[in-house]
Parts: C-alpha cells; sequence; structure tokens
C-alpha cells in the first residue's frame, strides 16, 4: 500500500511537470486569425476551399501592411467533420491559441456546436454559410444568407416570372432543408398555394438512388399545371439525383428545378450536360460582370495557382466578412470582442456584384439575391435578380415560434426579443 | 474492509492496471487542482481546454475498455460499440436538454429549441421523465444494456459468431445511425442535442462543474477497470475465455456458452453507455455522428494498438490515438490520416499485442540481457497466449 | 402539288397562330410587334431578320424567333437546332451571325446565311446567343412543328409527341393533314390521341364520346388530366361537364387508365429494385471474392472503387473527345489499376495475417484511409466530374408512364456479365480450381503442388479489380469524391452476409431481393425508414439462419 501510493505521487509529480510545459504562454506581437474548416472528412470538399480563402485574405491584407500596425497570423486547425471536434478545436484556438477572431464552420450543426464554447469564452466567429437561420449570436456574425435572402425570392421569381402552381420541396433530412421548407411551405399557403399541389420529401445524406423519387417527381408533375422542384439537397447527393433527372427526361423546360445548394464549386464535379436551364439561387455568381469581381477572381487563381479553379457564394460571404472584420478592428482600433462587435455593426464594404454589403444589428448582411439558369460550362447566367439589396432576417416571419422574435445588438443587446412578451431569452448578455 | 482486501489481492500481480490507477488519482488529485486554483498565467496552470480533452480521453479509455472485455476475453468483435456509448450519451444530452428550461431560444419552458421548430406541440412520450436526473441515470444505464441483451440473446442463441457478428453489429450501429438522423425522430436530426446550461443546478460552464465532471470520470474509468478486472479474473471470466479459446469446447464441457457472453457483452454495453454519459456534459453535444460505423471502427484500433485482452493496454491505446489525433490534425492536418492508416497497419501486422505487447518484448529483451536464462515455463505460456488469441479471431 | 401548297399553308399559319398566342400570353411583352405585325408588312426574308439575332435580352431574341420561324425557308431550322443547343453565336466585331462547332482541339465557324467557312480561330472573338428556359421551350415547339413533316420517323414520332402536349387549333389541323399521309402505326396512334384529346374541348357530344372511346387506351397524362376534369367535380363541388353519359364514359375510361397506370407502377417498383439491386450486386461481388472465397473482410473494398472510379475520370481527360469510346477503355484499365492495387495489398499486408479474418479489417481499414487521403492529395478533396456518353443517357420509353433509363440498363446488363464471366473463372480455368482448393484447403493445396501465395495474391486482385470495374459503373451514377467508397462499403458487406458468404449466387439473389425490398418499402415508409427497415431486416435474419440465404456446405464452412 505505501508503495503504491508513492507510485501515486511519483506520477503526480512527473505529470504535473508535463503539464507545465506543454501550457507555455505566448507573446503577442501579432493578431492572431483562427480558421475553423474541416479539411478531412466528408465537408473536406467544401471546407478545404474557405479555409484557402481566408488564407489569401490574410496574406493580401499582410501585404497592405497588416492591422494596428500588426502582422496578421493564421492559425489552422482541422476539425475534421466532427461535430464535437469543432467545439474542442473552438476551445483550443481561444484558449491556447489566443486568437483574436475565427473564421468557419459550414454545417449548422458545426455552428451550434461552436455556440456554446465561443460564447463562454466570449470569441468572434465568422460563419460565411447560407444557413436556416433561427439563430443570432452576440459572438457570430453571419455572412451567408438568411432564408429570406434566397428561399423566398427564389420562390418568388418561379412564381409570378415562371408561372409555377406546384411545388415539390425536396431535401435532405436536416434542419436547414427542414427549416427552410417549413418557411416556404408557410409562405406559399400564404400565397394560395392548396396542399395537395406542395409535396415535400426528405432523403438521407448522401442519398444516391434517386429513382423513385424523380419517378414521383415527374408524375407530381403531370398534373397539367406548371411545376417546379425547390431543391434544398446538400452536396454529395446532388450529383446522382441531377443524372437521374436528366435520364428519366425531366428538363428543365418542363420541371425547373431551383437549387440553394448547388454552386459553382458543386458544378466543377458535374457533368453539366443535362442540367443546363436548372436554376439556383445565391448572392453571388462568378459569371456576374464586375470590377470588384474580376479583381476577385484574378487573385484567388493566382493565389490558389489554377487558371480553372471556380469561386462561389461562400467565398463572398469569407471575403465580405473578413474585409467587414479588418474594417472593425481599425475602427474600433483594438481586437477586443466587445469593441469590435459593436464596431461591425454597420460598417459597409462592396461586395462583389457592383452593390454594398451592410453589418445590421442582428448580425446579418444586407444581400441581393440572384437567380441564375446553369450553362454548360458550369457557370451561371443571372436571369433575374432584386433591385438592391434585401436585408437578413435572423428569425423568420413565417413560422409560428419565431414571428414575434427580433434581434437587434445595438437597442436591445439581445438575439431573441420576443416583441409580445417583451422578453429576451437565449444567449442573454447583462 | 473486506472488500478493499479483494481490490489488493485483485492488483496483486496487475502492474499495468496498479499504474493505471495510479495514474488516475494523480491526474484526480492535480488536475483540476491546477485548473481551479492556479493563477492562469502561471505555468502551472492547468486550461479548462486542457481539462476538458483529458476529461474526454479518460470516457473513451473507458469506452475502450468496455470493448477490450468483450472483445479481448470473449472473443466477440463489436463494430457497434460506438451505438451503446451513443445512446448513454443521448439518456444524458435528455436530460441536460429538459435542465435548459425556458432559457432556450424560443423560450418554451417544456420543449426544446428544435421542436419549438419543427411546431411540434408537445413532448413526445419517450422524452417523458428526463427531466429527473435519477431517471436519466437509469436510462444511462438501461437503454444500452437491454438494446444489447436483446441484440444478444437473439445473436448468440443462434450462434451467430465471428464475422457475421461483427458486420450484425455495424449493421446495428448503421440502422441506428440513420434513425437518429431523421429529424421525426426527435432527437433532434443531425443537429443532435446541444446549448446545454446546467447539471443538477451547477453550471456547466463553471471551473468547478468541469473539475467534478473530470473526476467522475476518472472514477468511472476506475471502478469500470476494477469491474472489468474482477469479472476476467473471477470464475465467469475464466468460463469466458475459455468460450474465447474455443466455444465448441466450452460447450461440450457442459457450460451454457449463450449466457455467459449475453451477460459480458451487456456490462461492456452499460460501461460504454455510462462512457457516452460522461462524455456529453463535457464535449457539450450529442449527435448522430457517434453511431458512424467508422467510429465503431476506431474504437476497435484503440485498443488493438494499446493491446487486446489486457484492459489497462486497451485504456493505453485510447488515450495514445487520441493524443496523436489531437496533435497531428493540429500540426499536420493533411498528413493525419496517413499516419492514423499507417498506424493501424503496423499495429496489426506486426504488434499483434500492441503497445503493451511491445513493452513487455522490451522488458524481456533487457531480462535476458541481464540474466540470460530464460525460464522454459513462461516462454510456452506466453506462445499459447498469443495462439489463443489467434483462435479467437474466428 | 395543291395539296402540298395547303400543307405549307397550313404550317405558315399555325406557326403565326402560335407565336402570336405564346406572345400574347407574355404579361408585358411589348417587343413583340415585329412578329405581329409581320403578317402585313413587306414579308421578312431570312437575310434580314438573321441580325434580329444579335440583340441583347431574352425578349429581343423571343422577337426574333418568332419572326424567323414565319419565314419560309429550309435555314429556318438549322438556327432553331443551334440555337437551342448553344451553338449559335455571333461575332463580336461586326455581328455576323455564325454557327459554331468544336472539332478537337479547334473550331469551325460557319457563317449561317451564305453558309462559308469563316477565319476565325478564337472563340474570344465570338459571342454565343444565349438561351433561358422559356426560350428553350418556345425553341422546342417551333421546332417540333417544322419536325412533323420530317422524312425520318423517329424524329416525326418526337415531334408529334411533342406537339400533343400543347394542343390547340392549329396543331389540330396539323395533326389532321399530317393523318392523310402517315404510314407509321405509332405516329399515327400519337397523333390520334392529340386529336382526341383536342376534340374533347369541342362542344359536340358525338365527338367527345367518340374521343373518349379512342383514349382509352391512352397513357398520356394530358389525356389522364383531362379526363379527370371531365369526370370529376371541380372544388366546388360542379361539373364541367354537363353531358351525364360523357361524364360516365369519361369515369369508366379513368377508371381503366388508372388501373394500367398502377400496374405500370409496380412493374416500375421492380425495374428500379432490380436496378438498385444490379449497383449492389456490382459492389458486392469483388468483395464475395475478397470476402467469400479467401475470408479477407476487405474494408478498403470500397477505395477500390473509387479508384475504379477516378480511372475512368481520368480517361476521360486524357480522351475528352471520344467520350462514348473512353468507357471502354476505362473499364480494362481500371480493372488493371484496382487489380493491381490488390495485389499490392495482398503482398504487402494481407498476406501477414492469414486466418485472422479480423485483423485483416483494421489493417484493411487503415488502406482505406491511406488511400482516401492520397486521392485527396492529388486530384483535390472536390468531386470530379465524370461525362455520361451519349448512348447511355436518356430512357428506354415503353410508354408514357415507363420507361427505363439506359445506364440503368447497361448497368443491369453489366452486372450480370460480370458474375457470369466470374463464375465461368472460378468453375471453367484453372486459376479458379486452384483458388477453390485453396480456399478449401490450403495445406493440402500446397501439397499438390499449388503455389498457393501465387493465387492469394491473383485472387485478391480478381476481386479487387471487379470493384475497379464497380467504380467506373457508379462513376455513371453517382459522385467521383475520395468519400465514394465509404458511401457503399456497409452496403457490400449487407449484401454478401445476407446471401451467404462465399456463394456467389447467394450474392446474386441477396442484392436483387435487397433491391426490389428497398424500392417497394420506399413509397410508403420513405427512403430513409426503407433503408432503415431492409438492415433490422437482414439483422433479423441472420439471426434465423445464421449462414445467410444460401450458407456453404461441408468442412469448409466450419473454418
Amino acid at each position: 500500500m505505501r508503495n503504491w501510493l508513492k507510485k501515486v505521487a511519483q506520477y503526480t509529480v512527473v505529470s504535473a511537470a508535463v503539464l507545465g510545459f506543454t501550457a507555455s504562454a505566448q507573446a503577442a506581437d501579432t493578431i492572431k486569425v483562427g480558421v475553423l474548416h474541416s479539411l478531412s472528412g466528408t465537408m473536406a470538399i467544401s471546407e478545404t476551399t474557405l479555409k484557402d480563402t481566408v488564407l489569401m485574405m490574410v496574406e493580401e491584407q499582410n501585404k497592405k501592411g497588416g492591422l494596428l500596425g500588426k502582422k496578421l497570423e493564421a492559425v489552422v486547425v482541422d476539425p475534421a467533420s466532427n461535430w464535437p471536434l469543432f467545439a474542442e478545436k473552438t476551445r483550443e484556438l481561444i484558449e491556447k491559441e489566443k486568437v483574436d477572431v475565427i473564421f468557419g464552420c459550414w454545417t449548422s450543426v458545426s455552428r451550434k456546436s461552436v455556440l456554446p464554447v465561443i460564447e463562454e469564452l466570449n470569441g468572434l466567429l465568422f460563419y460565411p454559410v447560407q444557413y436556416e437561420g433561427e439563430e443570432s449570436s452576440k459572438n457570430v456574425f453571419y455572412t451567408g444568407a438568411a432564408p429570406n435572402q434566397q428561399a423566398i425570392p427564389a420562390v418568388d421569381y418561379l412564381m409570378n416570372e415562371v408561372g409555377v402552381k406546384r411545388w415539390v420541396l425536396a431535401g435532405t433530412d436536416y434542419v436547414y432543408p427542414r427549416t427552410t421548407n417549413k418557411i416556404l411551405e408557410a409562405y406559399l399557403k400564404a400565397k394560395g398555394v392548396a396542399q395537395k399541389d406542395i409535396m415535400i420529401n426528405y432523403t438521407p445524406f448522401g442519398h444516391s438512388d434517386w429513382q423513385s423519387i424523380v419517378s414521383d417527381i415527374k408524375k407530381f408533375g403531370s398534373a397539367g399545371k406548371k411545376t417546379a422542384v425547390v431543391s434544398t439537397i446538400n452536396g454529395d447527393a446532388n450529383v446522382p439525383f441531377y443524372k437521374e433527372l436528366g435520364n428519366q427526361g425531366i428538363s428543365a423546360e418542363n420541371i425547373p428545378v431551383v437549387a440553394f445548394s448547388v454552386g459553382e464549386e458543386e458544378l466543377s464535379g458535374i457533368d453539366t450536360k443535362p442540367l443546363v436551364g436548372h436554376l439556383a439561387a445565391w448572392n453571388y455568381f462568378m459569371s456576374v460582370d464586375s470590377k470588384e469581381n474580376a479583381e476577385f477572381i484574378k487573385s484567388w487563381q493566382a493565389f490558389i495557382k489554377d487558371k480553372k479553379r471556380v469561386t462561389n457564394d461562400p467565398m463572398e460571404a469569407t471575403v465580405i466578412g473578413f474585409n467587414m472584420w479588418a474594417k472593425a478592428v481599425e475602427k474600433a482600433k483594438s481586437t477586443d470582442t466587445d469593441k469590435v462587435e459593436q464596431a461591425m455593426i454597420g460598417i459597409k464594404v462592396p461586395n462583389m456584384t457592383g452593390g454594398t454589403a451592410e453589418m445590421l444589428p442582428n448580425h446579418h448582411l444586407t444581400k441581393p439575391v440572384l437567380i441564375g439558369e446553369i450553362q454548360e460550362n458550369g457557370q451561371f447566367e443571372t436571369v433575374w435578380q432584386t433591385e438592391g439589396t434585401v436585408p437578413g432576417d435572423a428569425w423568420s416571419d413565417f413560422l409560428p415560434g419565431s414571428k414575434d422574435v427580433v434581434s437587434d445588438w445595438v437597442k436591445l443587446k439581445c438575439g431573441n426579443y420576443n416583441t409580445k412578451t417583451k422578453k429576451c431569452s437565449g444567449q442573454n448578455f447583462k | 474492509m473486506a472488500h478493499q482486501s479483494l481490490v489488493l489481492t485483485m492488483m496483486k500481480n496487475d502492474k499495468g492496471g496498479t499504474t493505471l490507477l495510479s495514474i488516475l488519482l494523480a491526474l484526480i488529485i492535480i488536475i483540476p487542482g491546477l485548473n481551479l486554483f492556479v493563477a492562469t498565467d502561471s505555468i502551472f496552470h492547468v486550461s479548462t481546454y486542457t481539462l476538458t480533452l483529458l476529461g474526454k480521453y479518460l470516457c473513451f479509455a473507458l469506452l475502450a475498455i468496455a470493448l477490450d472485455l468483450v472483445w479481448g476475453y470473449c472473443g466477440i468483435l463489436s463494430l457497434g460499440h460506438g451505438a451503446f456509448f451513443a445512446l448513454g450519451g443521448y439518456a444524458m444530452g435528455m436530460y441536460l436538454m429538459r435542465q435548459i428550461g425556458d432559457r432556450g431560444v424560443y423560450g418554451n419552458p417544456e420543449l426544446p429549441d428544435f421542436m419549438v421548430f419543427l411546431n411540434w406541440s408537445e413532448l413526445p412520450w419517450y422524452w417523458q421523465g428526463f427531466d429527473m436526473f435519477w431517471f436519466a441515470m437509469l436510462m444511462v444505464v438501461l437503454v444500452p444494456g437491454l438494446l444489447a441483451f436483446v441484440f444478444g440473446w437473439l445473436a448468440f442463441r443462434s450462434r451467430v459468431t465471428g464475422v457475421y457478428l461483427s458486420i450484425m453489429t455495424q449493421a446495428l450501429t448503421y440502422a441506428l445511425l440513420l434513425a437518429f438522423f431523421r429529424n421525426e425522430m426527435g432527437f433532434g436530426g443531425n443537429n443532435g442535442l446541444t446549448d446545454f446550461k446546467d447539471i443538477l443546478g451547477f453550471n456547466l460552464q463553471a471551473g468547478s462543474t468541469r473539475a467534478v465532471i473530470f473526476i467522475a470520470s476518472a472514477v468511472a474509468l476506475a471502478l469500470g477497470y476494477l469491474l472489468s478486472r474482477y469479472i476476467v479474473t473471477s470464475k465467469l471470466g475464466r468460463v469466458v475465455i475459455a468460450v474465447r479459446d474455443s466455444e465448441d469446447r466450452a460447450r461440450f464441457i457442459g457450460y451454457k456458452v449463450e449466457s455467459f457472453k449475453l451477460w459480458v457483452f451487456v456490462v461492456s454495453a452499460i460501461l460504454a453507455g455510462i462512457a457516452g454519459a460522461l462524455y456529453v456534459p463535457q464535449v457539450g453535444i450529442i449527435n448522430p455522428g457517434e453511431f458512424s460505423p467508422l467510429n465503431s471502427i476506431e474504437l476497435v484500433v484503440w485498443v488493438a494498438v494499446g493491446g487486446r485482452a489486457t484492459l489497462y493496454g486497451a485504456a493505453l491505446g485510447a488515450v495514445a490515438v487520441n493524443y496523436g489525433k489531437t496533435y497531428f490534425t493540429a500540426v499536420l492536418p493533411e498528413l493525419w490520416l496517413f499516419a492514423l492508416g499507417a498506424l493501424f497497419i503496423v499495429v496489426t501486422v506486426f504488434m499483434p499485442k500492441g503497445l503493451v505487447g511491445l513493452w513487455q518484448q522490451f522488458r524481456k529483451k533487457q531480462a535476458k540481457t541481464s540474466t540470460p536464462e530464460t525460464s522454459p515455463d513462461s516462454a510456452r505460456d506466453s506462445s499459447r497466449a498469443t495462439n489463443s488469441i489467434q483462435q479467437g479471431d474466428d | 402539288m395543291q395539296r402540298l401548297l395547303s400543307i405549307k399553308y397550313i404550317i405558315l399559319v399555325s406557326l403565326l397562330f402560335i407565336s402570336g398566342f405564346v406572345v400574347a400570353s407574355e404579361p408585358g411583352n411589348t417587343v413583340s410587334s415585329d412578329a405581329v405585325h409581320a403578317e402585313g408588312v413587306p414579308e421578312n426574308n431570312f437575310e434580314n431578320t438573321i441580325p434580329l439575332f444579335t440583340g441583347k435580352g431574352f425578349k429581343k431574341k423571343t422577337a426574333a424567333v418568332e419572326t424567323l420561324v414565319t419565314v419560309d425557308d429550309a435555314r429556318v431550322l438549322s438556327i432553331l437546332q443551334a440555337m437551342l443547343t448553344n451553338k449559335l453565336y455571333y461575332v463580336k466585331s461586326d455581328k455576323q451571325v455564325v454557327f459554331l462547332e468544336k472539332q478537337q482541339e479547334n473550331i469551325k465557324v460557319t457563317d449561317v446565311i451564305s453558309n462559308e467557312i469563316l477565319d476565325i480561330t478564337e472563340k474570344s472573338k465570338l459571342k454565343k446567343i444565349s438561351v433561358n428556359n422559356k426560350l428553350r421551350k418556345l425553341l422546342r415547339g417551333y421546332i417540333a412543328t417544322l419536325r412533323v413533316k420530317s422524312q425520318d420517323d423517329k424524329v416525326r414520332a418526337a415531334a408529334v409527341q411533342q406537339v400533343i402536349k400543347n394542343m390547340n387549333e392549329t396543331s389540330y389541323a396539323l395533326l389532321i393533314s399530317l393523318l392523310e399521309t402517315e404510314k407509321n402505326e405509332s405516329i399515327v396512334k400519337d397523333a390520334q390521341a392529340g386529336i382526341a384529346l383536342w376534340d374533347l374541348s369541342s362542344g359536340d357530344k358525338q365527338k367527345k364520346l367518340a374521343a373518349i372511346s379512342t383514349l382509352t387506351n391512352s397513357l398520356l397524362p394530358e389525356v389522364k388530366n383531362k379526363l379527370e376534369s371531365l369526370a370529376l367535380p371541380d372544388a366546388d363541388g360542379n361539373y364541367l361537364e354537363a353531358d351525364e353519359l360523357v361524364r360516365a364514359k369519361a369515369k369508366s375510361a379513368l377508371v381503366k387508365i388508372n388501373d394500367r397506370i398502377a400496374y405500370y407502377g409496380v412493374l416500375e417498383n421492380i425495374v428500379f429494385g432490380l436496378s438498385l439491386g444490379s449497383v449492389l450486386l456490382l459492389i458486392a461481388i469483388g468483395l464475395a471474392i475478397t470476402f467469400g472465397v479467401m475470408g479477407v473482410i476487405n474494408m478498403a473494398h470500397g477505395e477500390l472503387m473509387m479508384i475504379g472510379a477516378y480511372t475512368a475520370y481520368v480517361v476521360q481527360q486524357i480522351m475528352p473527345n471520344y467520350i462514348g469510346a473512353s468507357i471502354f477503355v476505362a473499364m480494362p484499365l481500371a480493372f488493371i489499376v484496382a487489380g493491381a492495387f490488390g495485389v499490392a495489398i495482398e503482398r504487402l499486408v494481407i498476406r501477414f495475417m492469414y486466418g485472422r479474418p479480423l485483423e485483416t479489417l483494421l489493417a484493411t481499414f487503415g488502406i482505406s484511409l491511406i488511400l482516401q487521403q492520397l486521392v485527396r492529395v492529388i486530384f483535390g478533396p472536390t468531386n470530379q466530374a465524370v461525362v455520361t456518353p451519349a448512348f447511355m443517357s436518356g430512357s428506354l420509353e415503353i410508354n408514357p408512364v415507363f420507361a427505363i433509363t439506359y445506364n440503368r440498363l447497361y448497368i443491369f446488363a453489366f452486372s450480370i456479365m460480370v458474375l457470369i464471366a466470374l463464375v465461368l473463372i472460378l468453375k471453367k480455368t484453372r486459376l479458379g480450381l486452384q483458388v477453390r482448393a485453396v480456399s478449401q484447403n490450403r495445406n493440402i493445396a500446397k501439397a499438390m503442388g499449388i503455389r498457393s501465395e501465387w493465387v492469394d495474391a491473383l485472387t485478391f486482385g480478381l476481386g479487387a479489380g471487379i470493384a475497379g470495374l464497380a467504380g467506373v459503373a457508379l462513376s455513371q451514377l453517382t459522385n467521383v469524391g475520395p468519400n465514394l467508397g465509404q458511401a457503399y462499403i456497409i452496403d457490400s458487406f449487407m449484401v454478401v452476409v445476407f446471401g451467404g458468404v462465399g456463394n456467389l449466387w447467394g450474392t446474386l439473389v441477396a442484392a436483387m431481393s435487397l433491391g426490389v425490398i428497398n424500392k417497394f418499402l420506399e413509397p410508403w415508409a420513405g427512403a430513409v425508414m426503407a433503408k432503415i427497415l431492409v438492415l433490422i431486416f437482414i439483422i433479423l435474419f441472420i439471426q434465423k439462419r445464421p449462414r445467410g440465404l444460401f450458407p456453404q456446405k461441408g468442412r469448409a464452412a466450419e473454418s
């Protein structure tokens, strides 16, 4: 027994010493930018590009002399498409690496996983992907589209310009399609579409056998009314879906498919011939003709050393987010989260489509909405766009749970303030 | 006192186990202390990051021990132990979810946020009772245990063994993965359960709560080890090992092989469930990804790396591989998968007994150089052991 | 001659009518005056219409198309077709409208009016005359009307099918005139259906009744919709059709049609099931060798398929102008490449662990991680586009409600061929004999002089090569990316285990039955639940028959 106690003491000393060394502090002569995008696992397909985008922005900022007289330093970690790992890596970035800001996440679940940690440690996260809304945290800036900046304008376009009367809402079974489809269903019904003219279908991630579903869509679309498919099908499942559509003879003229998750990068992995004419709704297309965009594409292709690499919407969102953050840091003359957070609101930077993006008090952006038709070369041709920009709405007006909720980090200092009960719930900052 | 003496006699010939328990005790003493009471800028301060990381490793170690119990000693290669772990985690997650109460984003006192925005009007029946800690803890044990019991009862009775059993356990966890991904199931779909606030009234983000959960994990690991060790050294354990080495022979001697296997399988599933329950409050999220068959395969690799049929080796393997993962994904993200893949191959081809085996070999060599004569007895023993492990596979 | 002229006249009038109709139905279209005026003002000719196509904006282009179709010129059709297929361009400098054809590396630019080949070699000097969905639809309609008189049966049939989708008075006249000369039975049938469809909207009761009896055998969705509108009350409970006899007859026709649709629905499910089954068979069959015959649990099986798929991609990159042929190059190449990887894996890793099947699982899982990451490093993490050759796209339409897509048809045939080839190899060749000998009793086989190591390597290579073939097939169905293998590995194991390890026929039956079960569950359980139910079914089935559908018998089964 005594021997054993001795052993315990031994280990105690040894491990204390080891831990002491690993937890060495570091000097703060640079501004650290954390990059939290999966570089391996299923999400690497999409997220690796965003990591490179941030690295490019850091490099460009450093060429301009950095920020506040300091150089920027990117800290890249790999959360490996593993959701708990996102939380762990966030803690590592903030506590151990002491980063001043994090650019990261793609899927909703990764953001949800990061959220408690980033709020606890009062960090700053820029989230660059279109998402389902229903969230507004003090520590997160959402530079992707909210549902009202993508889904609703797309449906408006189909309804008014194409004359669609019957709707198929097809999505992958997770929170973004579920919420988007809930919102769209409520919206369509408010516009007088009957329940029997709406078909909702969910499939698992990576669904590959679309025969039955496409055949059902075909049947649904043969009822004499103009039919369209609103697709929130995610990533990998799209290729077999579009291939099946093409083979079963559903062309864009008969039943157009408007997608919210298919961009230039996804199309570069698809044989686009059978897809020509199908639609996508985004806030940015690589084909948009503007000075900013041409410069951006040029510098991106030079940075990645590939003349054929495409750009896409989440990349634009990352760039806008980065530029805004840089501007806010200059304005606040500090990288302190609270100061930058307040400085961020109202910041305006040019977007890539010739307009201006403004950060709103609800931590969402103003964005133009563009509808594009897929071309044979894997690009989109803009066929419709909103006049001016649409302000992002964190809480949808079409969901019963959230129609009374607003977010305002300037006056109310609250991300989810219920206008009926006059109460602020969720993350409650004093 | 009788209890303690039992432990002592059990640990007498178990050097590795003693080391493991000593390290655990050391961790319990120093880590929370260094985290809570040492100033943040001191070099002796242990950051919360390190604390939760270590806590996670401890849970994985317990999970690895649970798997080693069935694989190393019973010859059942379960490729679905991740499922029991995740179920335990979900039970805990449901409790934590209910604890949020009206502090969710929609401020609904009864329903978790994801149900509100799916327009659910009331709590499904299987969420009832999870607001009570004791009930949730009962479920942590009961749900994995029951699933293991039903599955094992069916499988062992009809003598599904070897490769078939492995593939079936994989099918089990895969089916659960798909099921939990469905939003209609009412477990939050792909997003799972997250944004936990507190446990038993204590704020989960408070340092002291974290420290307590860390200590609980260490204690659970120690107890789990002791229990497993007790099982394998008891009479039951010997029968189980006999089953592993030759199921038919054990059956002809008159043992009811199915019952023994089932018993160990259930215990192992419960241990995995407990590990999952401790894991969730520390990482702050539970989602269907935990059911992924890949996770379960990786778990098998931890055990193989550490050393099969040693229990403490399994714990060592879990910590070693996960430390490697944490380290490499930060330093060389691109190379991590190459390293992990190579590790799998090297371990299975060249070190069938894992790190523990390597250490033993090293010690033996040392012993050889100091005393060139080894007793023929021990040599024969070790060869027989290797042999039996190999036979246990099919 | 007289009749020819009148037909021409009818076509012309019909075109005018359609164009007027389409334009009128577009709200706020003001540019259409060109088309409408065409009747009165001096007639447009081909030459002076063509420059209209260089106008900016879809409305101007629509007007240009509408003007062009009023011109009676043989070149009109080729312009419309070129526009539809994105081959119509104009020269940026002088706005000369041209056809662009890609020939290998070069482009061939032809003036649309003079048909002269122009000396332009850079695409950047040209601008595409782009089209959108609306314009495409318009073009297809015009092309169909122009093609109704085509000499080619196939073209005519397709044109008639297109025309009957949108019946109106002019297309009615067009079809009636077509019937006078038409000999092809199926075209006659389609044309009659179209005419009957239009008759249903007439006020004449006798015509309606006759039309219904013609249409009872039609499965066209338009027919069903039309009959439904006649037979069933609308939302307010009123009948659109006043006459009860017509209503009753429409109802009984509808019942018949619905019965037939239901029948084809079942047939379709079976076909879908078999097609899914053929994919399952392809992905499982290589595993049936490595796992079933050799007892190696090859977790890298999926990645070997991935290698096959990437081979198909690389081959297409090397020969981008021969997509159709590339498939036939890719197949043997994928077999060789994946097979070589297989032999290498066997020699380097697996041979150290025969008799320890569960440990091969771990080692091959490690290999799978390495192969995945290797592909990520070489090709990047994003998916790669593999083009579907023309002969594999589209579908074989048996009737309007039942069609089989060609790619599925080919993959079905391919999977069966692979299975048969494999069975022949195992049963009829010397290698096959040796493989079976080694798998039954390695020591005795060795004693008989078989080089068991060599046989092992080749067997594993064979299994891997077949996985490579499966990869080529999958490249036609799904993503070619680093995750391709993972998506299929569990399914393939399920098939092999369900069928019975070591039994190729078992694998066939298992794959097909799992495919069909899945497809019959899907309509009422949903895609996810169907998959879960199938998994639960397999788990329970294995409890009942622990060695699968067709267990191996005899001594070999015990080891």
